[in-house]
């Protein structure tokens, strides 16, 4: 286990609501102070110089794809871990969409045990709610519960019946697990390749309608009221789906949802050139949407950032638009985007921010990280807000180049991310 | 804008009014005189132009063809329609098959919304959209306009109805969008479902009506639309009353101006979309839509290969 002092830097640190110049100081793995001079206390100690930067909790992705076991072409956990380390993650939560779909004990294992060989950072599982994710029956959720998992979902096959997500809701509330919904109603959304608009009806492409997502969210905040799950909603699109998840919250149930930075940060204006790099799911909405959920951010009802990391191989993303597979890669973009759409324009602060990626996700799935409080585990992302740096797909971490945003300039991004007091990733000077 | 004389012709949402002028001017010098057959050119000699069409298509296939050889051009036509699954396979390993052939343009159709713009991005080759999916079909909206000025004056101020599947229709869009260009008030008419309410958003000048009646109250011009029934997942209302509330009969006529011409894209189906009474009326101008498609391809193939 690593030791490390972090000095320089501004710390910022929601759990404590502490902002302020001070040095960190981490021993065997975990977080022993925050506070000045401490350098005096530990001679010994590595140190990383943090001048300029913030310094803060190890930021949380609760929602990618890392497509292993089977899709180890278009990513593995080693590449998507050194994607999430390069993008300033030090723990991400893997969708439960491989192959064979993560509904076991087995495959949660296989994943737990993948990821301590080779991942720079921490993964955490995510089991399947049903069997093989096909909508009829549950899977083994208390076993992989033992062997891993911190949440159930369906991620990307969307459990249509809703007698099903009752019983899931059920079990998981017993088991203290979280139910993370995608929430799209199949036979509402079939056929659509984008969202249906304005630009879907101009480009002759099948729309995908704000009411698919809309109605599955009132349908599962419904259930997560009978059942009294903890019922989180995944990367969250439209206006509608806002207003209701606050309502549900100022009713008093415990639920929470994400947003993705490519919901609150383009639109479906983007897809003039059928360029299949903004196709994904949910779909790239309009302004009116966009708005809603950036005011969703600034007013609380939104608990977290995550990407919806999608990795996909060139060959698979190569075809006419409507016949590519849906999503695109996230983490090394997430930090930038966040700053250039919600802090630099003084939407949100740096504090709340920090909150999105770290607090507010660990609220969810409860990992015990996401903190600098004395005994936490050593995980520190270094975070600066000017540095100005070009996003360039091709120098990117993972195995896949399926990003809206190659040749985007940033304004301030990662610097260093620290795992366990060891630095996993660190911004070439 | 786009110059289609580098880019091709992909649709003509993104042309300015003087090149669809210049086409049709251009297009009206190919048009062949009474009892004159057409003239052979060799305009475009020893350009080679392959016609890719990878969807069924007989007339826009035949009326490219005829176009690219009266002007002289060399022409290869592969029908890459195979089964739906191997569609994508095709297009990209076509692409650099393509690419070595060294064809001086690409005439295109495909089902799929966009290909054109994806084969565009990636070859330096023009490419011609002969319709893509239910996006556009820009030589049939240069046709219809073609057609529509051997009868009239201007497009500027005509009363336009295109009526039926319209949600599907790649031939509206590009409709709308030249007819617009021109400031003609043009009415979309069709069942709810096959009529989204954004495509008022489309264009200037376009209004929307479930109603046959009113779309074709004072109409100068009625654009009858195949219904496409291959391109719906759902019925958009009982088939037994479709022909009931949207097929053209030769009453709805007298709804319109005295002298209203009928156009249709074809391939016609009687008794579906228009009656046969009204398609082989006085005032239908379906076949000189089929005779203007080699025209107006003529000078659209000429303007960007010579």
């Amino acid at each position: 286990m690593s030791s490390l002092l972090i000095v320089g830097g501004r710390v910022i640190d929601p759990a404590s609501g502490f902002d302020g110049h001070a040095e960190v100081l981490i021993r065997d793995g975990r977080i022993v102070a925050t506070g000045t001079g401490l350098a005096a206390e530990a001679p010994d100690v590595p140190v990383l110089d943090a001048k300029g930067a913030i310094v803060a909790p190890g930021f949380i992705d609760m929602h990618v794809h890392l497509r292993e076991p089977g899709i180890e072409h278009a990513e593995t956990i080693e590449s998507g871990a050194r994607a999430a380390a390069a993008g300033g993650f030090t723990s991400i939560c893997c969708m439960a969409n491989t192959i064979p779909v993560n509904d076991s004990a087995m495959t949660t294992s296989y994943i737990v045990q993948r990821a301590r060989e080779v991942a720079v950072v921490n993964v955490f599982p995510i089991g399947a709610i049903t069997k093989g994710s096909l909508g009829e029956e549950l899977a083994a959720i208390g076993s992989m519960k033992e062997a891993g998992i911190v949440a159930i979902s369906d991620d990307g096959r969307p459990v249509m019946n809703a007698r099903v997500m009752r019983r899931a809701m059920e079990l998981a509330r017993a088991l203290d697990l979280p139910v993370i919904d995608h929430c799209e109603d199949l036979n509402l959304s079939a056929g659509g390749d984008m969202h249906e608009g304005v630009q879907s009806v101009r480009l002759g492409l099948g729309g995908i309608p704000s009411t698919s997502e809309d109605v599955m969210v009132a349908r599962d905040l419904l259930l997560a009221e009978q059942t009294g799950a903890r019922f989180h909603v995944a990367h969250l699109s439209t206006r509608h789906s806002v207003a209701m998840v606050a309502y549900a919250k100022s009713r008093g149930l415990d639920v929470s949802c994400e947003v993705t930075p490519h919901h609150f940060a383009i639109t479906d204006e983007e897809l003039g050139s059928y360029d299949s790099n903004f196709k994904m799911k949910p779909p790239l909405r309009c302004h009116g949407d966009v708005d809603a959920i950036i005011e969703g951010i600034v007013s609380g009802v939104v608990d977290a950032i995550a990407t919806d990391h999608a990795p996909h191989a060139g060959s698979e993303k190569m075809q006419e638009f409507e016949r590519c597979p849906f999503g695109i890669t996230g983490l090394e973009t997430a930090i930038g985007l966040s700053l250039a759409e919600l802090v630099h324009n003084g939407r949100i602060t740096v504090m709340r921010l920090v909150e999105l990626f770290t607090t507010g996700p660990d609220r969810i799935v409860k990992l015990g990280r996401g903190t600098l409080s004395p005994g936490a585990p050593g995980d520190v992302t270094v975070f600066d807000l000017d540095t100005e740096w070009t996003f360039d797909v091709q120098q990117s971490f993972s195995k896949s180049r399926n990003s809206p945003f190659h040749g985007r300039r940033f304004r301030g991004g990662p610097v260093a991310t620290v795992v366990g007091g060891k630095i996993v990733w660190k911004r070439e000077q | 804008m786009t110059n289609i004389k580098r880019a091709g012709l992909l649709g003509i949402e993104d042309l300015d009014r003087g090149e669809i002028e210049a086409i049709l001017d251009r297009a009206r010098y190919f048009q062949p005189l009474p009892n004159e057959t057409y003239r052979r050119l060799d305009t475009l000699k020893g350009k080679t132009i392959v016609n890719l069409f990878f969807e069924a298509s007989t007339r826009t296939r035949v009326s490219f063809e005829i176009a690219a050889r009266r002007l002289g051009a060399d022409t290869l036509t592969i029908a890459a329609q195979g089964s739906s699954v191997s569609k994508g396979e095709s297009l990209v390993d076509t692409l650099n098959t393509l690419a070595a052939m060294r064809p001086h343009a690409i005439v295109m159709r495909h089902a799929a919304s966009g290909a054109p713009e994806f084969l565009a991005r990636h070859l330096q080759i023009p490419i011609v959209n002969a319709g893509d999916g239910t996006h556009e079909h820009p030589t049939q909206a240069l046709l219809d306009a073609r057609t529509i000025l051997d009868h009239r004056e201007s497009l500027t101020g005509l009363r336009v109805a295109i009526i039926g599947d319209i949600a599907h229709s790649r031939v509206a869009r590009s409709n709308v969008h030249l007819l617009s260009k021109f400031g003609a008030e043009i009415v979309l008419c069709g069942p709810p479902s096959l009529l989204p309410r954004e495509l008022e958003a489309l264009a200037p000048g376009v209004r929307l009506a479930w109603s046959m009646t009113e779309a074709i109250q004072g109409a100068d011009v009625i654009m009858m639309l195949r219904v496409q029934l291959e391109r719906q997942h759902e019925a958009p209302m009982a088939s037994s009353e479709y022909f009931r509330f949207y097929g053209l009969r030769v009453e709805h006529l007298e709804l319109a101006n005295s002298d209203v011409i009928v156009m249709h894209p074809g391939p016609i189906n009687r008794g579906r979309e228009l009656s046969s009474d009204v398609a082989d009326s006085q005032r239908s101008v379906i076949l000189n839509q089929v005779e203007n498609g080699v025209a107006v391809r003529m000078a659209v193939l000429e303007r960007i290969l010579s």
